[in-house]
């Protein structure tokens, strides 16, 4: 017999640890910079995040099944790579306007998803470590832009990047589409995880994928979508991304699946999957975007160090996940 | 008697406002073998982690060789030579059988490993227990009795005058028994005292010297174990009558609903041909390693299988789970820890994971979750704080929710494997009543066990397998222990114990 943690308490402790950091984060930024809260500032902050984050809301489900994926950056670099590609080329044909672009969101949702479909089928029919497949995949991705951009940068023509502009910069009651986007991914996402038998299944399968199996879910089904869903979202992410630079090159996305998976594990989702939480990804996010955001309002510390303290709060949100499982 | 080695006197602990142990006194001597018994969430394992120094008392004495002690650790107690080996080894799986045996206190000659004179000492060690196992070989490649022979020369090599045993026999085959059997009356020659704890009354009658037994965290009876027999030992745990343990056979077998031809799971089972009606109970008897899990999880889906399959007079084809549930069928698992349920989650998410679909119309009814569980606590006696994860329930209260989970998804063709490993005969006896309930109600079961006893007095029909093929069906009056072993050995007349046994891994 031993003594059960009352799950209520425990659930408090995890939920209470990425708010506070948040809140002490914002509390710091005030106190540092009154321009921290400006709305200018908030409004670049949240729209840095948006990239970041829709990716690390599809991510917290693969890891909550118990899967991770480190394509992500590279294939975000891909797919808008072949974006620009596209649109280019059937620029002279279709000329500027609103099919043209319509095609170039298709091309990069289609892309994503295929990408997250080969990773997916390769981890679910042939057995492979998600690490593995995803290494992989993740290498070849990199590689694929950086020969699709000769080595230089894929640049979107000058005259259809003036018209697609406003998808980042544009928005409505002076909210940018970025944020618009990104807000309605967490609030599907949230949903999907914890209200819906889809997100229940992820977290038994990385719970125990084997209870799960014998208690008939379809586990293969369900890792698989996880993959498809994070590729589809990496797809969204590039359709936000396209139109703030208009270009990709080898250097796009570099170290995103990092930051994406840093932001889910600061957020509470257990790294060894079988729980996840969406919101937790967003604090997560925040936190992540607000440190590099801080360091370059504020002149204390060099902003180069940003990576370091970065890291550093990845290993303390672990460590504090720990403690409070070493109560138990 | 002779006095005791290791007692407690008035011992009462407390988990937060609860008290689990009310001043319980026990007292084991040197060169006895002593049982202590009782339902699941008795009190045993906390009894047990007082008297190896896991968990210091909330009140009352520990007392060794009659003077009380204070154990500051599980090193301290084994300091002090008292031993405990749990129900799930405490053995590094990919680490030899040498390195185990001197894990943490490894023999050394100046900076280095002496690996010579600990080589030797295992040997010696596994000798003393006529254990034959090689001591470079890998514990991952170990029998369960194996396993247990190791633990058993770790603790000697601690010099270890109480070895204390949380229910050595729950994983082993009759024949390991009667390996670990012969080695505690060794140990019992040789002055250990032996505390252990069993759900198989038999074996209590057959080894304990002195007996207690345990209920709601309270000794109710303690003597000497020739005092009372297996009905009374039964009786006191459970604190009523017993009357009968098996329900009547009352149900009416109907149409047939599963039909098997030709099933064969390679590496496992062959050409396995049986039919089941609606109603009825078909037990499998057999060895461990015989291939009964295998050839039902074949059935189900869990395993690559060919073989023709007719459900209700429609071939079918199974290759997932869930096509099995499609189809009605439904396999439970008897490794209710790894395979059966989700171990962190709460009674909730457990219940309802088999039968999702139901609670869910695009959204999660999470109110008719909570009803089916007020449901299913009712309907199956599921004692237990729902607050709690389901690792922290009693194994019977985590088989009466495993079997709640199952039948929630409402299957038609049943198979439950060991429905009642590791968990206590009061509710062993309710977990019968559910099963025949459900035959009476036109389910069709098949009931896989290595308890002989169960498979005669909860089945219509018996199917013995032995070495992957079905050896002998059995029915009415035939059905005997003697007739099973002599199928599931394959052999004529041999007493049971001294037969050989092939070792497969399950």
């Amino acid at each position: 017999m031993s003594v059960a943690a009352s799950p209520a308490r425990k659930l408090q402790m995890s939920v209470i640890g990425p708010i506070l950091a948040l809140v002490i984060l914002v509390i710091a930024g005030a106190l540092m910079n009154p321009n921290f809260l400006g709305l200018d500032n908030i409004t670049n902050v949240l729209a840095r995040s948006a990239f970041i984050g829709i990716i690390a809301v599809g991510m917290t489900f693969v890891i909550t099944s118990g899967g991770l994926d480190l394509s992500v950056g590279s294939m975000a670099a891909f797919v808008a790579g072949l974006m620009i590609l596209v649109m280019n080329t059937l620029l002279p044909k279709m000329g500027v306007g609103v099919p043209i672009v319509l095609v170039g969101m298709a091309v990069a949702l289609g892309a994503g998803i295929i990408a997250g479909l080969i990773n997916g089928l390769l981890i679910t029919r042939l057995g492979i470590e998600a690490f593995i497949v995803t290494l992989g995949s993740m290498g070849i991705y990199r590689s694929l832009v950086t020969w699709l951009a000769d080595g230089g940068t894929l640049s979107l023509d000058f005259g259809l990047r003036s018209f697609y502009q406003p998808v980042y910069y544009g928005g409505i009651f002076g909210i940018t589409w970025p944020i618009i986007v990104f807000a309605l991914v967490v609030i599907l996402g949230e949903v999907l995880m914890r209200k819906t038998a889809f997100g229940r299944h992820c977290a038994a399968i990385g719970s125990n994928d084997q209870v799960a199996r014998y208690a008939s879910v379809r586990v293969a089904r369900v890792r698989l979508l996880t993959y498809v869903m994070l590729g589809g979202l990496v797809g969204i992410a590039v359709i936000m991304y396209v139109p703030r630079l208009g270009s990709a090159s080898s250097a796009t996305g570099l170290l995103w699946e990092l930051e994406a998976i840093a932001a889910v594990i600061i957020g509470g989702t257990a790294l060894k999957g079988g729980f996840g939480r969406v919101w937790g990804t967003v604090v997560g996010v925040l936190i992540l975007v607000l440190i590099g955001n801080l360091l370059n309002l504020t002149d204390y510390v060099s902003p180069y160090l940003n990576g370091a303290i970065q890291g550093a709060i990845i290993i303390l949100a672990v460590v504090l996940q720990r403690g409070s499982k070493a109560g138990q | 008697m002779t006095e005791a080695t290791l007692s407690l006197q008035g011992v009462s602990r407390s988990f937060g406002p609860i008290e689990v142990l009310h001043a319980i006194s026990i007292a084991l001597a040197p060169g006895r073998v002593h049982a202590l018994i009782g339902e699941n969430g008795a009190g045993k394992s906390t009894t047990m982690k007082i008297l190896a120094g896991y968990q210091p008392p909330s009140s009352g004495a520990v007392l060794l060789d009659g003077k009380p002690v204070t154990f500051a650790s599980v090193g301290a107690a084994e300091a002090a030579g008292i031993s405990m080996i749990h129900q799930e080894f405490n053995l590094a799986d990919h680490l030899s059988v040498e390195e185990n045996i001197f894990l943490g206190r490894e023999l050394k000659r100046g900076p280095f490993l002496d690996k010579a004179a600990m080589r030797a000492k295992a040997r010696a060690l596994l000798d003393r227990l006529q254990c034959r196992v090689d001591t470079d070989r890998p514990i991952s490649s170990l029998s369960n009795s194996d396993k247990q022979m190791v633990e058993i020369a770790r603790a000697l090599s601690r010099e270890t005058r109480v070895l204390i045993m949380d229910e050595p026999t729950a994983v082993l085959t009759r024949a390991e028994t009667a390996i670990l059997i012969e080695q505690v009356r060794a140990l019992r020659a040789a002055g250990t005292a032996v505390l252990f704890t069993s759900h198989k009354l038999d074996e209590v009658k057959e080894i304990a010297d002195d007996l207690t037994i345990m209920r709601d965290g309270q000794v109710i009876w303690s003597g000497p174990a020739a005092a009372m027999d297996e009905h009374g030992m039964a009786e006191a745990m459970v604190g009523r009558e017993m009357s009968t343990l098996y329900p009547p056979k009352d149900s009416q077998p109907g149409e047939v609903v599963l039909e098997i031809s030709g099933l064969d799971v390679p590496g496992f089972a062959h050409d396995i041909s049986l039919t089941l009606r609606a109603g009825e109970i078909l037990g499998i008897a057999g060895l461990i390693g015989s291939g009964r899990t295998e050839t039902f999880e074949g059935l189900a889906g869990l395993r690559p299988a060919t073989g023709q399959v007719r459900i209700k007079g429609q071939p079918v084809t199974i290759r997932h789970p869930w096509q099995a549930l499609e189809r009605g069928l439904c396999y439970l698992t008897e490794d209710r820890k790894s395979r059966g349920l989700l171990l962190q989650k709460g009674m909730r998410e457990n219940l309802t994971l088999q039968a999702l679909h139901k609670f869910s119309h695009g959204l999660l009814d999470t109110g008719a979750e909570e009803a089916a569980l007020d449901q299913a606590i009712r309907d199956f006696d599921i004692r237990g704080s729902r607050e709690v994860t389901v690792g922290h329930l009693s194994g019977g209260n985590q088989q009466k929710l495993l079997f709640a989970r199952t039948m929630l998804s409402e299957p038609e063709i049943i198979v439950i494997d060991e429905p009642t490993r590791g968990i206590d005969i009061g509710t062993k006896q309710q977990m019968y009543e559910f099963i025949r309930h459900l035959a009476r109600r036109g389910r069709a079961i098949v009931v896989i066990s290595s308890e002989m006893q169960e498979v005669i007095g909860l089945s219509d029909r018996v199917l013995v397998m032995r070495q992957g093929r079905i050896a002998g069906e059995l029915t009415g009056a035939n059905t005997t222990e003697e007739a099973i072993v002599r199928l599931a050995m394959g052999i004529g007349q041999a007493a049971p114990e001294l037969a050989p046994e092939k070792e497969l891994t399950e």
